[in-house]
């Protein structure tokens, strides 16, 4: 039997630190780094990047992160499967195969993946059915920046099957971008579900990097809780076999830890029922899932099943919904809550009488009621700090709300510092659709690469 | 007073305007009290501060996890929301503050 593939997480998020990924590509004896940087609305900050500039509309780390590890890749033969190609792959391809040539190490091939736009062919269907709200999709078209559907592994085997050393891709299901280097080094096919199964929930497991090896974890009033280290927080490593045996572990000699209690936290990581997690690929099920403990820092998992991929895939429809306008002034000491009150009170008395509008507004006390609603914090803490937001279809109006919270400073209650720094900004909301697979046609490009 | 907090540790996600919280047991003891008495009434009670629910859960016995599924948990979604924690990162920490019935005690 071959060696197991070695698949290293090099980012959770579009804006994961670069020095866990540069350690990985150094010494963590992989065969791939895959890169997950698309959140929701990632791919429609990335379609109004590329309205103003056409050579921009990837992930703007993407220069830095292949600075940092292509030297190290190239060096070990390690390939690189990532979504920050966002809403542009074609050009960040370009840049990746650019970066490479000033590294001075040669003509680098990388493929773009594309296909995931289906922009057009929502707006000609005007009838599909929004997921979140069961209205058509018809109400939002004119608001619309952009339509991505969610690609699948078979999209990112495209761009394997060119050679590439890079692979990069647009709107590509997370678990999709970790499966598809097994399918291509074990020649799994679609049906294969049990191995697919497997790989997806390999790739479910590492697409947020450290979050399954000790971030977002420690709880400092927990011993159970101890997280080693955390400074530095080594990077998953899955181990995964033809025959699907799949074995997690992490970066030797960094910090963080991975056994049942990370794992688990991350199995059931934005998964609604644990039956049937939908992907592209496969409709996987964790319920048969379980995670052992087979050393320090090694996990086994085992019993993950699946069955066919769903003949739909979904589509995030990210649409402008106006701006939020946002600002934040402390009080402390005697009648601190009672001065950031009147505070917000003028506020919005003056908003109102500049003739603003608002879709919503929303006043927090910051150490009382901010987080988790009224009643959950102290009512009369030491020091409280006064946070207003609006949403609204004027800019100005949004403008206006962190221009009035400063104003705070001179023109409010006794006492009011550190105001902030107005915050503006725009709105994209993200409703859902499913289209039949077979409208979707991923492509693949390919730069650099030739002598 | 037993609070969740005593007996799990929690990890919340988000996807639209749904919040999922996954709860974890230390040990069997602790699994069969979150299992018995972590309902989705008390979680539906603690989360409705905030307007949300209904409210779903799902069990991973050989785990010792509860998954429980928040609609409605996010202030309209991460996107609009107006929330300073839109993405609801904040929420596993409300779940823990949940109290439990002490052993034995009937469901209220």
């Amino acid at each position: 039997m071959t060696a197991a593939l070695r698949i290293g997480a090099g980012a959770g998020f579009a804006d994961d630190r670069i020095e866990p990924a540069l350690a990985m590509a150094e010494a963590g004896a992989v065969d791939y780094l895959v890169f997950e940087c698309l959140a929701e609305r990632t791919v429609a900050r990335e379609v109004l990047a590329r309205r103003a500039d056409p050579d921009a509309g990837f992930n703007p780390h993407l220069r830095d992160r292949m600075e940092a590890v292509l030297p190290a890749c190239v060096r070990h033969g390690i390939r690189i499967v990532s979504n920050m190609g966002g809403a542009n792959p074609t050009a960040a391809a370009k840049a990746t195969v650019e970066t490479a040539r000033m590294l001075g190490l040669g003509n680098l091939r990388c493929a773009a993946v594309t296909g995931d736009d289906v922009t057009d062919l929502v707006r000609v269907h005007p009838d599909l059915t929004v997921m979140e709200t069961g209205a058509p999709i018809e109400t939002i078209l004119p608001q619309m920046v952009s339509a991505n559907a969610y690609l699948g592994a078979d999209a990112v085997l495209l761009g394997l099957r060119t050679g590439a050393e890079v692979v990069l891709t647009g709107r590509v299901a997370d678990p999709s971008l970790f499966l598809a280097p097994a399918m291509h080094a074990f020649g799994w096919a679609p049906v294969d579900t049990g191995l697919l199964a497997q790989g997806t929930v390999m790739g479910h497991l590492l697409e947020c990097a450290a979050q399954l090896t000790g971030g977002c974890f420690a709880d400092p009033l927990r011993p159970e809780k101890y997280v080693p280290d955390m400074a530095d927080i080594g990077n998953p490593i899955a181990e995964i076999g033809r025959d699907g045996a799949l074995t997690l572990t992490k970066l030797p000699g960094t910090g963080g830890r991975l056994d049942r209690r990370t794992a688990t936290e991350q199995l059931l990581y934005e998964v609604h029922d644990p039956a049937a997690y939908i992907t592209p690929d496969c409709v996987l099920d964790l319920t048969g899932v379980d995670l052992l403990e087979s050393g320090p820092d090694r996990v086994r998992v085992t019993g993950a099943r699946a069955r066919q991929a769903p003949d739909k895939l979904k589509v995030l429809v990210a649409h402008a919904q106006g701006y939020i306008g946002e600002g934040q002034v402390g009080y402390a000491g005697i009648g601190a809550v009672e001065r950031a009150r009147l505070a917000a009170e003028v506020v919005k008395e003056r908003l109102r009488r500049r003739g603003f509008v608002y879709d919503e507004m929303r006043v927090d006390l910051i150490g009382c009621d901010s987080l988790h609603g009224g009643g959950s914090g102290p009512a009369a803490p030491y020091e409280v700090r006064l946070r207003i937001a609006g949403r609204t279809a004027s800019r100005k109006a949004a403008q206006a709300v962190g221009f009035e919270v400063r104003a705070m400073h001179v023109n409010g209650p006794t006492g009011g510092g550190g105001g902030s720094v107005p915050i503006v900004r725009d709105v994209m909301a993200i409703s859902s659709v499913l289209i039949p697979r077979a409208l979707v046609r991923p492509q693949v490009t390919v730069m650099g690469g030739t002598p | 007073m037993t609070r969740v907090h005593d007996l799990a540790h929690a990890r919340a996600g988000d996807k639209g305007n749904t919040s999922n919280i996954v709860v974890v047991a230390y040990d069997d003891r602790g699994w069969q009290r979150l299992e018995r008495d972590l309902t989705v009434e008390r979680v539906a009670a603690a989360f409705s501060v905030l307007g949300a629910g209904p409210v779903k859960r799902y069990g991973l016995p050989q785990l010792r996890a509860l998954n429980f599924v928040i609609e409605n948990a996010l202030s309209g979604g991460v996107a609009s929301s107006l929330s300073i924690d839109p993405h609801g990162k904040s929420l596993s920490a409300l779940m823990l503050t949940i109290e439990m019935p002490e052993n034995g005690e009937t469901e209220t």
